[in-house]
């Protein structure tokens, strides 16, 4: 169990390296490294202000990070836009619950699969027979995307007429949509009952079954600890652990800072 | 059958011409269906990217001047001792001309002005129209000021002994009508594909489009180039219409109408504007018809304004399609789509 990893391991799909961001004379994260492998669960976990979703944000061109760098595919991520870095291949959720409210469920599938578009305002003013393929080509895929994670029912509803549960599942098949290799889930269980949050992480294994490699911040335990191969444990910006989902249960520093005495009484 | 009612609004709107022979009536249509044009173009940018141009009426404006100024021809310096001289040309290039130039004015204020957005985007559009008002009333060597451009040619197609004529009232009604057609069409097809979801996005939600990939500010500029250019073809088509223009084409008040007509219709709905225009264009003439005092004609028009905001804040088109259930949210060529993909799934 490493504190912090120094070197980018070969195969690694996701490489975080020294990265610090500071706003002001607050270090929201100070020299964070970490690794994700192709087909790997990497959970973030720590207390709130831990700095977990400001290194989502770095991550995905949200933020720019005062130091550091990220690599993906071997490949510095640093100064592309958002949607550049989506183009890439790494999507995210976002914390609130992130949907196009005021179009239907269909809709925002939709919008999600623009990545895999290939019309061009011309030919779409043109009104090419091409577009109109490609639309049916597409509303395929949103349906099968809607079916992978059970909402083909509510196709034609609103979404922000869906219940909560129902919007998190849309904003997950929203990011599926764009056809990530890395997808960044983050706080995608809070607000669920225990059944969707057991339904959820069912969902989470199937996504990784095809092929995607995800890194989570969430702090449902039981959902983490369910689905990692791999807990990083995040404190004031710093990184005090990083090992499988078992060693970082029994780690005095972790349980100290984030996990609680109860919770390792209970876990062991 | 409510399938082929479009078609057949048009259809009807084709025959007017045939049957309605007082020259004052088809003015208003002329110039009501004119600034339809214009605000169907506006709603593409308040509507489907949810981006407030207040300063619209400068690319019809631009459209108008840039069409006039070349079928008129002119002589102007635009640089110190750099004269440029372009001959008249033909009204049908000219009118090319100016859609061109609205739209290259759209793409660079497009790509200035949406680096920033909400209210700082309204005022850049706004401080846009009023310079080009400003420069449009100063440079008088080029626009003549506010002596304006007088004897602006009508659109003529054809050679002689073949010629069409655009002078006389029913065949203007007939192309500005062809011309309101194919910009629905275009816009249309734009919101009903990837580039329109990806404006719709930016609208709902600009961090979560973005996460997935879309370019917002690229889908920003294409919204902004082509509502520039259908307003240019609108001001084109102003100019060819009542032969004169003058720096008072630039007023807010017309970009504050073309507002009113996409407001009221129902912003971010194919027929919003259309309604709203027919509504408000039409309102004014059909107010004065009943010999009101002017005050009470404009009272009238707020109060209307007013009670169509406050009882359908959303327009009179989503009221519409709510009442009757004909959502354009899950309109018929995707809700089809859809049903086909289930059967084959």
């Amino acid at each position: 169990m490493n504190p912090a990893r120094d070197s980018a391991k070969p195969d690694a799909l996701l490489s975080v390296r020294d990265l610090s961001i500071r706003f002001g004379g607050l270090t929201a994260i100070a020299s964070m490294t970490f690794d994700a492998n192709a087909g790997e669960i990497v959970s973030l976990i720590g207390p709130n202000g831990a700095g977990k979703t400001s290194a989502f944000n770095a991550i995905t061109g949200y933020l720019k990070p005062t130091s550091g760098d990220v690599r993906f595919k071997d490949r510095s991520l640093l100064g592309l836009s958002s949607n550049a870095i989506a183009a890439r291949g790494v999507v995210r959720t976002f914390q609130k619950t992130s949907v196009f409210g005021g179009r239907t469920v269909l809709d925002n599938v939709l919008m999600g699969l623009h990545l895999r578009s290939r019309q061009t305002a011309i030919s779409i003013l043109l009104g090419l027979t091409s577009v109109a393929r490609e639309e049916r080509e597409l509303t395929d895929e949103a349906i099968e995307m809607l079916a992978f994670v059970g909402l083909v029912p509510r196709a034609h509803e609103l979404a922000s007429a869906l219940p909560y549960g129902e919007q998190r599942l849309l904003g997950v098949a929203i990011a599926l949509a764009a056809k990530p290799s890395l997808l960044l889930l983050d706080e995608p269980v809070s607000g669920l009952n225990p059944a969707e949050k057991a339904s959820f992480m069912g969902l989470i294994r199937r996504i990784r079954a095809r092929a995607i490699t995800i890194v989570l911040v969430e702090h449902d335990m039981r959902t983490v600890m369910g689905v990692s191969d791999r807990v990083v444990v995040l404190n004031q910006g710093r990184i005090i652990c990083d090992g499988a989902p078992a060693e970082v249960q029994r780690n005095p520093e972790v349980i100290k800072a984030y996990l609680g005495e109860g919770f390792a009484r209970a876990h062991h | 059958m409510t399938r082929w009612l479009p078609h057949l609004f048009v259809l009807f709107l084709a025959s007017v011409p045939l049957w309605m022979t007082d020259n004052y009536i088809l003015h208003i249509l002329i110039t009501t269906g004119i600034f339809i044009i214009a605000a169907m173009s506006l709603n593409l940018l308040l509507g489907y990217t949810g981006q407030l141009s207040l300063g619209h009426v400068a690319f019809f404006g631009i459209g108008a001047y840039a069409s006039a100024l070349l079928s008129l021809g002119f002589e102007a310096h635009i640089a110190p001792g750099l004269l440029v001289k372009v001959l008249p040309k033909p009204v049908w290039f000219a009118m090319l001309g100016g859609i061109a130039s609205a739209a290259v004015c759209g793409y660079a204020i497009g790509k200035l002005a949406f680096r920033v957005r909400g209210a700082y985007f309204v005022i850049v559009s706004i401080s846009f129209a009023e310079v080009v008002r400003l420069v449009a009333l100063n440079w008088v060597e080029l626009t003549q000021g506010p002596m304006a451009l007088n004897n602006i040619p009508a659109l003529k197609l054809g050679a002689a002994g073949l010629e069409l004529s655009f002078l006389k009232k029913p065949m203007v009604y007939t192309l500005v009508l062809a011309v309101a057609v194919l910009s629905y069409v275009l816009i249309r097809r734009l919101v009903q594909s990837r580039a329109g979801r990806a404006m719709i996005a930016l609208r709902e939600n600009e961090s979560l489009a973005t996460s997935v990939g879309i370019d917002v500010t690229a889908y920003l500029v294409l919204a902004t180039v082509v509502a520039s250019a259908i307003a240019g073809a609108a001001g084109a088509l102003y100019a060819h219409y009542v032969r004169i223009v003058d720096p008072d084409i630039f007023l807010f008040i017309y970009t504050v109408t073309m507002v009113i007509m996409v407001v009221t219709g129902g912003k971010g709905t194919l027929a919003g504007p259309i309604v709203g225009g027919v509504l408000f264009g039409l309102l004014p003439e059909s107010l004065r018809a009943m010999a009101m005092p002017p005050e009470v004609q404009w009272i009238a028009y707020g109060v209307l304004m007013v009670l169509v905001v406050y009882f359908l804040p959303r327009g009179i088109v989503p009221a519409i399609n709510e009442r009757w259930g004909a959502g354009e949210a899950t309109a018929s060529p995707l809700r089809n789509l859809v049903v086909a993909a289930k059967a084959r799934s």
